[in-house]
C-alpha cells in the first residue's frame, strides 16, 4: 500500500510530531513525504530514519493558504498513487485534512490514536467526546486521510535514508494573506509540549506565578492555567486548557490549585501521567490523577521544584 | 452583508458519556443537548454584531432531524433572521459538509461561519469540507473578525504566537473564544424565535465517506497514589521510574 505523509518543517527542522507521522506511515505501507519550507536537503533525507523512501518537496508554497497546501498534498497523492495520506492533528493539519479529503473524495479520520486495525474493512480508532471515550471509525471510501494525535505512537528509528526531489504542482492563487505576526516568545507552544505545569485559582493572584513558572523552568516544561485564570487576566489567555482553551496530551501534566472541573478535564484528561497538588483531599480532580499530593501549592511547588533540581543534578 | 452560520446541536458540557446496543451508540438516556457552545458563543453572536453594525441578515442552516428543532429555535431567539434545517441525521462530516455546500453555492452568502468544533465528536472537519466543496478560502480558529467591504481582517493564534490576516469574502471562517461574548436570549427573542422561517430542505443523496462501528470509554485510571509534601523525592522517583514521565 502506497502511503503520502505531510509534515512541517519550523526553522529547519522537524519536531517529533512529524517523525511520529512518519513512522506511523511506514508501518502501514511504502511511504513519501510531502512538506514545503526551506529545511536543507539534509535534514529532508533525515526523514528516511523513520521509514520515509522518499521526500517531496515543495519550495514556493507558504505555510498560510491552505487551499495551495490542499492542492499540493493532493497532487502529490496523484503522482505517487498514495492511498492514504496521514497528517499531524495540529492547527495546520485541522484546517487542510479535511480539505484534503474532501478533494480526494476521500473518508477523514480525525484524531487517530491507534494504527489501522485491516481486518474488517479499514478501521482507526480516534478521541471523541473531548477526549472522554474512543470511537472505532470505519472509512467506506477507497482513499482515506488520517490525522494523527501527536503523542499516540513513539518514532521509530529505521537507519534509513530517502531521496529528496523538488515537487512543483499547480497551485492556483494564494488569497490569505499575512498582514502582521506577533511573536510569543521563546518556549515550546503548550499544544506541542510534552511537560506541562499549570495552576489555577487556588494560587490566589498573579503576583504568586514564581513558584509555578520555577517548577516550569526546572522541568523544561510549559505552563498553563485553568479558565477563571485567564479571564480574570492572572495569565495570558493563550495558557488557559480545557473544553473552550486548548486541549493537549502532554506526557505530563503537573495542575495546582485547580479543582478540575469536568470542563477542564476534557481538554486535559488525555496526558499520559497527571499529577495534582490541592489542600482539598474531596478535589475531583484526584480522580482523573495518577499521582496526588494533598497540600498547600506554596508550600509543595517549592519542594517539587527542589526535589526535580536535584533529580536532574544526579542524571 | 449576507452571513449564514452552521448550528449543531451538543450534548450539554456536564453529560454523563455512555453507550448502548452493545457501544455502537451515544446513550441519550438523561442528556440534555445545548447548542453546540463554540456555533452559539462566538459563530452566531459574532455574526450578527456584524450584522447590526452593517446591515444585511443571518440566516442558520443546521443538518438534522425534527428532534434538533430547540436548538434551531434558541439560535433564532438569539437574533439570527431566519433558519434553515436540511432534513437528515447527521451521521458523517463529509454527508453535513456537503449538505451544507450544495444549500449554499448559489445563494450568495458573503462569509459562512461555523464554530470551532463540535463538542462530541472534536472532528473540526465540517467546515473545511464546506470550503474545498465550494473552492472558498478558510480561515480556521479565528479569535476576531471586522469586515470592511468585501476585505475581510481576522486575527487569530498560532502555534508560537498570533497573526492578523486578510481575506477577500466570500470565505469559510471557523470561530473560536474571543470571538464574541455570549447573549443570552430575552423573552422577546424566545417569543419572536416562535414565528420566525424556519425553512426544511430535504437532503441531497450522498454517501456516507465514514461509520462509526463501536465506541469505548478510556480504561480506568488507576488508582491515585499519594505523596505528602514531605516526600518530594520519592514523587521525582516516581515520575521518572514508574511513569516515565520525566
Ligand atoms: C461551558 C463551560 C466551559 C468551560 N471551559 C473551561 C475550560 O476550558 N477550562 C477550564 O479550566 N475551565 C472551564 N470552565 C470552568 C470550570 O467549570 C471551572 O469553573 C474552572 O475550571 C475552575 O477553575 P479552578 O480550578 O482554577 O478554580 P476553583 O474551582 O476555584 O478551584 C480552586 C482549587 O484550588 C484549591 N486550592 C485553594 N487554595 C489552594 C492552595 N493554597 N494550594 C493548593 N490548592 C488550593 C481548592 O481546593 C480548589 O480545588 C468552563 C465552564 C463552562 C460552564
Ligand atoms: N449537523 C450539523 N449541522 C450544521 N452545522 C454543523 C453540523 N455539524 C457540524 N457543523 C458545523 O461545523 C463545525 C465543526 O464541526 P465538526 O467538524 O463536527 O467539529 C461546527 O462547529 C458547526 O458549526
Amino acid at each position: 500500500m502506497s502511503v503520502l505523509v505531510f509534515v512541517e518543517s519550523k526553522d529547519g527542522k522537524f519536531s517529533k510530531a512529524a517523525f511520529e507521522a512518519v513512522s506511523y506511515g511506514n508501518k502501514i505501507g511504502t511511504t513519501t513525504v510531502i512538506t514545503f519550507g526551506d529545511a536543507s536537503d539534509d535534514v529532508l533525507a533525515g526523514l528516511g530514519n523513520y521509514g520515509a523512501s522518499k521526500v517531496l518537496v515543495n519550495k514556493s508554497v507558504d505555510g498560510k493558504n491552505e487551499q495551495q497546501l490542499t492542492r499540493l498534498i493532493h497532487a502529490a497523492a496523484e503522482a505517487t498513487g498514495a492511498e492514504t495520506v496521514v497528517m499531524i492533528q495540529d492547527q495546520l493539519g485541522k484546517a487542510i485534512a479535511p480539505r484534503v479529503a474532501a478533494r480526494m473524495n476521500a473518508g477523514h479520520i480525525s484524531g487517530a490514536v491507534a494504527l489501522p486495525d485491516t481486518s474488517n474493512g479499514f478501521v482507526v480508532k480516534t478521541y471523541v467526546y473531548s477526549g472522554k471515550a474512543f470511537a472505532n471509525v470505519k472509512v467506506n471510501t477507497p482513499k482515506r486521510v488520517i490525522s494523527l494525535v501527536s503523542n499516540a505512537l513513539a518514532p521509530v528509528a529505521t537507519g534509513g535514508s530517502a531521496s529528496v526531489e523538488v515537487f512543483n504542482a499547480d497551485l492556483g492563487d494564494a488569497k490569505i494573506k499575512v498582514k502582521e505576526m506577533k511573536s510569543q516568545g521563546a518556549g515550546v507552544p503548550l499544544p506541542e509540549a510534552e511537560l506541562v505545569v499549570s495552576a489555577g485559582r487556588g494560587l490566589k493572584g498573579p503576583e504568586n506565578w514564581g513558584i509555578v513558572e520555577d517548577l516550569a523552568k526546572a522541568l523544561g516544561a510549559t505552563t498553563a492555567c485553568s479558565r477563571p485564570v485567564a479571564d480574570i487576566g492572572w495569565r495570558p489567555h493563550h495558557e488557559h486548557v480545557g473544553q473552550t482553551g486548548v486541549a493537549i496530551r502532554p506526557n505530563l501534566y503537573i495542575a495546582a490549585g485547580i479543582s478540575g472541573a469536568i470542563q477542564h478535564l476534557a481538554g486535559v484528561n488525555s496526558s499520559k501521567t497527571i499529577v495534582v497538588i490541592n489542600t482539598d483531599s474531596e478535589a475531583p480532580f484526584f480522580k482523573a490523577a495518577n499521582y496526588g499530593v494533598v497540600g498547600d501549592a506554596f508550600d509543595v511547588l517549592p519542594r517539587l521544584t527542589e526535589a526535580i533540581n536535584k533529580f536532574k543534578a544526579a542524571q | 452583508m449576507k452571513l449564514l452560520v452552521c448550528i449543531s446541536k451538543a450534548p450539554d458540557t456536564t453529560s454523563k458519556i455512555a453507550f448502548t446496543d452493545g457501544n455502537t451508540k451515544f446513550d441519550e438516556n438523561g442528556v440534555q443537548y445545548i447548542v453546540n457552545p463554540y456555533d452559539e458563543w462566538y459563530a452566531l453572536v459574532r455574526a450578527l454584531e456584524l450584522v447590526e453594525a452593517n446591515g444585511g441578515s443571518v440566516t442558520t442552516i443546521t443538518v438534522g432531524t425534527a428532534a434538533d428543532e430547540p436548538t434551531i429555535r434558541k439560535a433564532l431567539a438569539i437574533g439570527a433572521n431566519d433558519a434553515v434545517r436540511i432534513d437528515a441525521p447527521a451521521t458523517d462530516p463529509y454527508f453535513v459538509a456537503k449538505q451544507i455546500a450544495e444549500y449554499a453555492k448559489d445563494k450568495g452568502f458573503d462569509v459562512i461561519l461555523t464554530g470551532k468544533e463540535t463538542i462530541d465528536f472534536n472532528g473540526a472537519q465540517v467546515s473545511g469540507m464546506i470550503a474545498e466543496i465550494l473552492d472558498l478560502p478558510f480561515v480556521s480558529l479565528a479569535q476576531k473578525m471586522e469586515v470592511a467591504g468585501n476585505t475581510a481582517t481576522i486575527e487569530r493564534d498560532v502555534p508560537g504566537g498570533s497573526e492578523i490576516i486578510e481575506v477577500a469574502t466570500p470565505f469559510v471562517l471557523s470561530a473560536a473564544k474571543g470571538m464574541a461574548e455570549q447573549r443570552i436570549p430575552n423573552m422577546r427573542g424566545i417569543m419572536a424565535a416562535r414565528t420566525k422561517p424556519l425553512t426544511v430542505v430535504p437532503a441531497v443523496s450522498v454517501e456516507n465517506a465514514t461509520t462509526v462501528v463501536s465506541y469505548e470509554l478510556p480504561p480506568a485510571k488507576s488508582e491515585c497514589k499519594y505523596f505528602t509534601a514531605d516526600q518530594m523525592d520519592e514523587l521525582v522517583a516516581a515520575l521518572h521510574n514508574e511513569a516515565k514521565a520525566i
